[in-house]
């Protein structure tokens, strides 16, 4: 009877640790990927430091960068950033409805940043300055695009969550996946401090 | 159950009052090298080291404060593979600009 009871501890201990590792390594598994998604980043940037003299003629980013707007940008991604965090607290401590409403409140800040940056390249292509103009520009659409569609996925990733959140609700299976798009949120923040530095702020010296 | 529930994802989450000093830090370190570079009243020297120096200043507070990035979650391979990753963007980053200044010298190429 003891021993019975013993093994029933053991294999119940067991299932909590298997349990607790499911979750845990999906989330691990996403950070691996996002380290290899930062070293796509990495190769972007080497490609645009060495071709941002090569303006063949054309502008360069001190004629065409508008701080302003990228100030604003920045803000609106960093605030989404805190936001996201929010929703997470509100998971952990299982609110469904407020996890709901910080989601439609970063997905908002998310949208206004990929709007901006919509309208910055489509004013730069309607001038003439698009990616086929230079070295320059090609580096910098393709390197400034890149992130803009990682963040488009986010904002999809995110859309399906808060669908997800009505129709599952906070489970196993929804809960890590709300830490993955956590991970990778934040993640966009951090590469885009590195553009607006070396992209923006020194492109306009 | 709840305490099952809040390990899943193996790591400590951070309280409000973290994401709050990591969002003002943030904040903090954005608008300086904005202000530093549209006032213009600075050598350009002093502008690349300064909003370079903050910009490294704000990954850690965000890989910290927002992403909760320590030695002790997954033991320590999150780090680790992070500093890994770094050392990779060194490499890289660091030797395409040497090579292709090099290259540029030695060419001798206008521009």
């Amino acid at each position: 009877m003891t021993t019975q009871t013993v093994n029933q501890h053991d294999a119940h201990a067991h299932d909590e640790h298997e349990h607790h590792d499911a979750g845990a390594m999906k989330v691990f598994g996403f950070w691996v990927y996002l380290m290899s998604d930062l070293v796509i980043f990495g190769s972007l940037f080497a490609t645009y430091a060495v071709l941002m003299k090569g303006t063949a003629g054309g502008p360069s980013g001190a004629d065409i960068f508008e701080l302003p707007l990228i100030l604003v940008s920045t803000f609106l991604l960093l605030f989404s950033s805190f936001t996201y965090g929010m929703a997470v607290l509100a998971m952990h401590a299982d609110r469904v409805a407020q996890v709901k409403g910080w989601l439609v409140i970063t997905f908002l800040l998310g949208a206004g940043f990929i709007g901006l940056e919509i309208y910055e390249f489509h004013h730069l292509i309607a001038e003439g300055f698009g990616p086929d103009r230079s070295a320059f520009l090609s580096s910098f659409f393709t390197l400034v695009g890149t992130h803009g569609l990682h963040v488009t996925f986010g904002l999809i990733w995110m859309l399906v969550m808060i669908v997800q959140l009505f129709t599952k609700g906070l489970n196993d299976k929804t809960r890590p996946r709300i830490m993955c798009l956590s991970l990778f949120w934040h993640f966009l923040d951090i590469v885009w401090i590195c553009v607006f530095t070396f992209v923006y702020l020194m492109g306009v010296l | 159950m709840s305490d099952a529930h809040a390990s899943h994802d193996g790591g400590n989450h951070g309280s409000v009052k973290s994401y709050v000093i990591g969002l003002i830090l943030s904040l903090v370190l954005t608008i300086i090298p904005f202000w530093m570079v549209m006032s213009g009243g600075f050598s350009n020297m002093a502008v690349v080291v300064t909003i370079s120096i903050m910009a490294i200043f704000q990954v850690l507070v965000q890989l910290i404060m927002f992403m909760h990035l320590d030695f002790k979650t997954e033991e320590g391979w999150n780090a680790g593979s992070f500093i890994f990753t770094a050392l990779i963007l060194v490499i890289l980053v660091g030797g395409s600009l040497w090579i292709m200044q090099n290259l540029h010298a030695n060419m001798m190429l206008g521009g």
